[in-house]
């Protein structure tokens, strides 16, 4: 494609994608820079680098010392991995339904299944803590495993039943004509070929639920079940807030969602590139 | 083995109905075509054969048994998609075992009937590939064998070529021609090319609109057909057909073949100008606009030199003329004044 630009507009392109990129990343390299330096030095030029002088590791000592971090991280992963994974099996699984089977009711059950994308699921936040008390859920994972996979569960299902329906009919027969069962038809055949959608469906839905703060707060406050996000709001005082500490914390936690991100996305453009060479 | 028998199957989707009551018996060992225009429901009855769609009324019988409700990896039959419908994620092996190795055959036995499939196709050296490092024609050759495999009671055929180029196509018409022979299967063939209608087929089945229109060997075809619409099907370029009334006869259509149309420059039986010449080596097609009959298609062997806009006169066959009546059935010949 770049073959047949001109250069003016290559670079005008260019030129754009770069400030975004510049904007975008600004708040996290500040966040970054800053959580290596000293309380004073961040006061006194944020945007400093941290070079000999100003450089402190004051912040990521805090953070080790008070609170169990790691705790916090684990509960996460666990709580962003298992939702990761319900939305993408019952995502796919309503998904393949909708799109494979004629029955009565199909696109109504599809608009009924996306109609969460509309309807912000905190609009419901005190019917589920009270369903979350009524089931003796209160201050568990599960809890938020079962939120963040409703939550997610729109948007999956909107998405890869779009690309199911280009999956060749062709092929899921062959399968049935050979003797595959529909679950694996679903499984061998009909994943592989969506796994550009799915990662992106991933994306979209790993990285709210590891920044949230809302559900856990409200659901899961204890501290053996707290999140990263709730684990670093305690350095957040309401009259004194230790930023050293919730820098160093926010630069951790960017940690484990940029390793997922990277494997998701790496999905993604072999997906894209795969399509664009056949 | 292998002998189908179709009872009033009908096929509704909603409100359309797409197959519109057809009865139909295919003898055991038979090559049998489907053949219509896009839209007839041709695929949608071998969808109906295999089981991957449920017949709305009518029943199937394979060998005599009715198959209504079963499954199609029971029926015993194998089937050919038009885009081949490789497994992309096995090898062209496994790609051609699946099927025995789901039926829980030995794994000596699939790998003997897959190596024989294999040679009789010639794809022995491409058993560790996977189908994206195949041609076209692999493809469809992997396709192939893989029904093959299964020694299935039944072929299906989807409109097997018509992804491949005019080249391959004929080369791959002649190799399932030669599996037949050998197999001695029964196969049923969806195409909608005339051409590979004729030369494949025992018999040909000519859909419309979910309707069977004719049943019978090309020839007959070629030479009886019942109607303007099996006419007009069956042979290429297409038959010409004249206004019957300004030549005579009563009101209809007359048709004649393009290779049974005699052209002269001096005298005929109807006049016209050239209006289009296309010179094939082995054959000359000519196009000629009348003024009463509109265009007409002249097809001469050998090389011919006509002009366009020449006037030319069109001799036509008096023994080899089709009658039609108004609505598009073939009057009897003794009906002919």
């Amino acid at each position: 494609m770049s073959a047949r630009m001109s250069p003016a507009r290559t670079i005008a392109a260019h030129a754009a994608l770069i400030t975004y990129t510049l904007i975008a990343l600004f708040p996290v390299f500040v966040i970054v820079i800053n959580s290596f330096k000293s309380r004073k030095a961040i006061f006194a030029d944020p945007l400093a680098l941290p070079v000999p002088g100003n450089f402190d590791l004051i912040g990521y000592q805090t953070v080790m010392k008070q609170g169990d971090f790691f705790a916090y991280f684990q509960n996460s992963m666990i709580v962003t991995v298992a939702s990761l994974f319900f939305v993408l099996l019952f995502g796919a699984m309503a998904a393949f339904a909708l799109s494979e089977y004629r029955f009565r009711g199909n696109t109504l059950m599809g608009l009924y299944l996306a109609l969460g994308i509309m309807i912000p699921i905190r609009l419901g936040t005190v019917a589920i803590l009270q369903m979350m008390v009524a089931s003796g859920l209160v201050n568990t994972l599960t809890a938020l495993i079962l939120v963040y996979t409703a939550q997610g569960l729109p948007l999956a299902v909107f998405i890869l039943s779009e690309f199911m329906r280009n999956v060749s009919d062709d092929l899921k027969n062959a399968g049935r004509i050979d003797g595959l069962s529909e679950y694996a038809i679903f499984f061998t055949l009909v994943l592989p070929l969506v796994r550009p959608a799915m990662a992106t469906v991933a994306v979209f839905t790993m990285i709210p639920i590891w920044n949230d703060l809302w559900f856990p707060l409200i659901l899961a406050p204890a501290e053996e079940v707290k999140t990263i996000t709730l684990g670093s709001q305690v350095f957040i005082g309401q009259f004194v807030t230790n930023w050293n500490a919730v820098l160093a914390a926010l630069s951790l936690a960017i940690v484990p969602v940029l390793v997922m991100y990277l494997i998701f996305s790496r999905q993604l453009i072999r997906g894209i590139t795969a399509g664009a060479v056949k | 083995m292998g002998a189908l028998d179709l009872k009033a199957v009908t096929k509704s989707f909603g409100a359309t109905e797409v197959i519109k009551g057809i009865d139909l018996t295919v003898e055991e060992g038979e090559f049998c075509v489907f053949v219509g225009p896009s839209g007839c429901g041709k695929s949608t009855l071998l969808r109906i054969i295999a089981g991957l769609e449920d017949a709305t009324s009518g029943d199937i019988l394979l060998d005599g048994k009715r198959v209504n409700d079963v499954a199609p990896a029971k029926r015993e039959l194998a089937m050919v998609f038009q885009s081949y419908a490789l497994y992309p994620h096995l090898s062209v092996r496994d790609n051609m075992g699946l099927a025995l190795k789901q039926a829980g055959k030995p794994r000596a036995e699939i790998t003997a009937m897959t190596d024989h499939a294999a040679k009789m196709l010639s794809l022995d050296a491409l058993l560790d590939r996977r189908p994206a490092e195949l041609s076209g024609g692999q493809r469809q050759r992997v396709a192939i064998g893989r029904a093959i495999v299964r020694t299935p009671k039944l072929f299906l055929f989807d409109e097997p070529l018509s992804n491949l180029d005019a080249a391959l196509r004929v080369a791959t018409r002649i190799e399932i021609a030669r599996l037949h022979r050998d197999l001695k299967a029964t196969m049923i063939y969806v195409t909608h090319d005339q051409v590979e209608a004729m030369t494949l087929a025992d018999r040909i089945v000519v859909l419309r609109a979910g309707k069977v229109e004719q049943v019978g060997t090309p020839m007959e075809l070629y030479n009886n057909p019942a109607n303007t619409f099996v006419a007009g099907f069956i042979g290429s370029p297409q038959m010409n057909f004249l206004d019957a009334a300004a030549l005579g006869h009563p009101p209809g259509k007359i048709g004649a073949r393009p290779e049974h149309i005699g052209l002269s420059r001096q005298t005929g039986d109807i006049s016209g100008h050239v209006s289009h010449v296309e010179k094939l080596g082995g054959e000359t097609l000519v196009y000629v606009r009348s003024d009463v009959h509109g265009l007409m298609t002249v097809r001469l062997f050998g090389e011919h030199d006509y002009a366009v806009s020449e006037t030319v006169f069109l001799t036509l066959p008096t023994d080899r003329l089709f009658h039609f009546a108004a609505d598009g059935r073939r009057r009897q010949p003794t009906a002919v004044a």
